[in-house]
């Protein structure tokens, strides 16, 4: 689960890190009012999920009360990479000589934590990680003790980062860790971290990605997940508890087991169509299960098909039938062609319940695949 | 001939009160696996389905002569439930749970390094050995006994690249799920080891999916140490970059590695052909054999 800026923010300075003065706003007016506090240069920045925000034109700096109203006004509702934007942060530009990269990540070949430092700030950190590796510093933590703090001066040292400021970072990233381990983090980012010429050191950035398994243990973060949502498909895979991610293709897809629905994804491309979701509806597909999937590839207006793939382990396959017949009996008419495959427990008499008025059936996932990427393409000519 | 479980194998389900516990050690002892006691802290002196329950791993243990654990245990118990069976000795700890936090793997995973137990997953199907014993949640009749060994990181796609051996009469001598999170215990390649060392395994299928480097590292241990020959399938290839399909940050690797590609090419280069279809997995493993 990713925060917002805005929202990492707000744990960093409670946690005392040193952040630019900022205010949220979700409209031009707000956005002036908060100007008006902060004072020019202001950055008025687009709080979506979505990397190089900067050079998509998400991020601008205003010097003046005339520029920061074009701004705000530009910015609010802009579609950024597929998002449209409906809050910016406006925050005191930062009069800064050098950048650095700090992140605290799970290393997961290693099993454990890993501290990265690295005097390259300011860029995509994953390119300078392509192309020059040795320019990003790593400590890893053991995780049964925890962070020496020597750990985070070695590895700042070892990044090259200027002495005067060296302790200053070492603090920061020191913070960022304990705030990794409290909150559950899957990732922990800032970049940049701004060096003034006055030698202040303030995180100019902050990427903070928590771990969805977690949650449970970590209330106010679940609550910081409502307001993270960006797409209603998403919001509502999230109140349904569906594993869902939405893409840009016209074939909707449902299955059980992430490995299983990812395969039935590439087997539509495979075929020559496009996925338009991943879908993953889980162990025990009951009626209701079943009414909710449907639900989220039908509101999909992308969808043109739909695939239901169902490998039964613990799941039944008869439950799915009967579950799948329920839900296509509430509807008039079926809004979208649905093929669907069981296979595996009481697979047989699964696909003898399964209403043929409703749904299309095929025998292997192969074929299955085939006939809603066929249905789909009918549909578009 | 197997690896890790056979006949022999003498089971402790811990969380055997649970409902999913309750069920599949049920449908474990139906396929013929020695389950010999349930582990659930208040619950000792129980019986489930015939099954004594004892409070702790180590009675259970100590009265039974168990060898092995099968955890059923709710996410934000099961860090727990695993270092119960890590100190407790066992030969092998299979982790069914599904949502642990990671950072309670990565603790689990320095304690590992201090056993000699084995831990399967967690977030896996289990293991079986056709025919002998089962240990976790995976369908027994689809599976039957034969000389491909199976190894893998996701369930649903096991049972169907096992149905479509079995449907070909390819049995399986063991078929093992290693689990489908960031931090897990037995990789692809300990497994791909255990493989190469069984006599009677003469074909191998390892099913990956995008993410981490495991597949990379088993690629190139296939390509030094393998005889036996492997067929691949990863998958995940239209996953986009950055969504929790499984997929971790590549920044950690910063060498390109994670994606299906990568992979494919991965295995490719040793010698592994990997198919674009669960049917194509069969159709390699049958030229093998």
């Amino acid at each position: 689960m990713k925060l917002h800026e805005y929202q990492a923010k707000s744990i960093f300075a409670d946690a005392g890190i040193p952040v630019p003065d900022s205010r949220l706003a979700t409209s031009v007016d707000e956005a002036l009012d908060a100007v008006d506090e902060i004072g020019y240069p202001a950055a008025i920045k687009a709080q979506v999920h979505v990397g190089g925000r900067g050079k998509a034109g998400g991020i601008k700096i205003a010097t003046d009360r005339e520029e920061a109203e074009a701004y705000a006004d530009e910015i609010l509702g802009m579609d950024l990479k597929g998002y449209t934007v409906d809050r910016v942060l406006v925050e005191a530009g930062v009069d800064f000589v050098d950048e650095l990269y700090v992140g605290v990540t799970m290393d997961r070949g290693e099993g454990k934590p890993v501290l990265m430092v690295s005097t390259e700030g300011g860029v995509n950190i994953e390119e300078v990680a392509e192309e020059n590796p040795d320019a990003i510093a790593r400590e890893h933590v053991d995780p049964a003790f925890g962070l020496h703090p020597y750990q985070a001066r070695k590895v700042v040292y070892e990044a090259g980062v200027d002495a005067d400021v060296a302790l200053d970072v070492a603090s920061i990233l020191s913070t960022l860790y304990d705030l990794y381990e409290e909150n559950d983090a899957s990732e922990i980012e800032v970049n940049p971290v701004m060096i003034t010429e006055d030698r202040d050191v303030v995180a100019a950035d902050a990427v903070m990605n928590i771990d969805e398994d977690a949650l449970f243990r970590q209330p106010d973060l679940a609550e910081m997940a409502e307001e993270s949502y960006e797409d209603d498909l998403e919001r509502k895979a999230g109140e349904y508890g569906f594993d869902y991610v939405r893409l840009s293709g016209n074939v909707g897809i449902i299955g059980n087991g992430a490995g299983l629905v990812m395969t039935t994804l590439d087997l539509v491309d495979y075929y020559g169509g496009a996925p338009a979701n991943f879908l993953d509806i889980g162990g025990g597909a009951k009626a209701e299960r079943v009414t909710q999937a449907l639900d989220m590839v039908f509101s999909d207006d992308n969808v043109d098909a739909v695939v239901f793939n169902i490998f039964g382990g613990i799941t039944r396959g008869d439950e799915v039938a009967k579950g799948i017949n329920e839900a296509l009996a509430q509807f008039d008419e079926i809004p979208k062609k649905v093929v669907v495959r069981l296979a595996g427990t009481n697979a047989e008499e699964g696909m003898e319940i399964l209403n043929t008025d409703l749904v299309e059936v095929e025998k292997t996932l192969e074929d299955a695949v085939q006939r809603a990427v066929k249905n789909a393409e009918e549909v578009t000519q | 001939m197997s690896i890790f479980v056979d006949d022999d194998t003498r089971v402790v389900v811990q969380g055997i009160t649970g409902g999913e516990g309750k069920f599949h050690a049920g449908q474990m002892i139906e396929y013929g696996t020695n389950v010999v006691a349930g582990a659930v802290p208040g619950k000792g002196g129980q019986e489930v389905d015939g099954v004594p329950v004892y409070d702790t791993v180590d009675e259970a243990v100590e009265a039974e002569d168990a060898d092995a654990s099968v955890i059923f245990v709710p996410p934000a118990f099961a860090g727990d439930a695993v270092f119960e069976a890590l100190d407790t000795d066992l030969d092998l700890a299979v982790a069914i749970t599904e949502g642990i936090p990671t950072q309670d793997m990565a603790k689990v995973n320095k304690r590992l390094s201090e056993t000699d137990t084995r831990l399967l997953g967690p977030n896996c199907p289990g293991i079986i050995t056709p025919g002998e014993a089962k240990l976790g949640i995976l369908p027994g009749n689809i599976f039957s006994d034969g000389n491909v060994g199976l190894v893998s990181r996701s369930g649903t796609l096991t049972y169907q690249v096992v149905d479509n051996l079995t449907e070909r009469g390819l049995g399986q001598s063991t078929a093992i799920g290693i689990g489908g999170d960031p931090i897990i215990g037995t990789s692809f390649v300990d497994a791909l080891e255990a493989f190469e060392a069984d006599p009677d395994t003469d074909a191998v299928v390892m099913c990956g999916e995008i993410g981490g480097e495991d597949e990379e590292q088993a690629a190139r241990f296939i390509g030094e140490h393998m005889d036996t020959p492997v067929a691949g399938f990863i998958a995940g290839r239209t996953a986009p970059p950055g969504k929790r399909m499984g997929h971790a940050g590549a920044i950690v690797s910063g060498s390109g590695t994670g994606t299906a590609q990568s992979k494919i090419d991965a295995l490719n280069d040793a010698g592994v052909p990997v198919g674009d279809t669960p049917e194509e997995v069969a159709d390699h493993v049958e030229e093998f054999l």
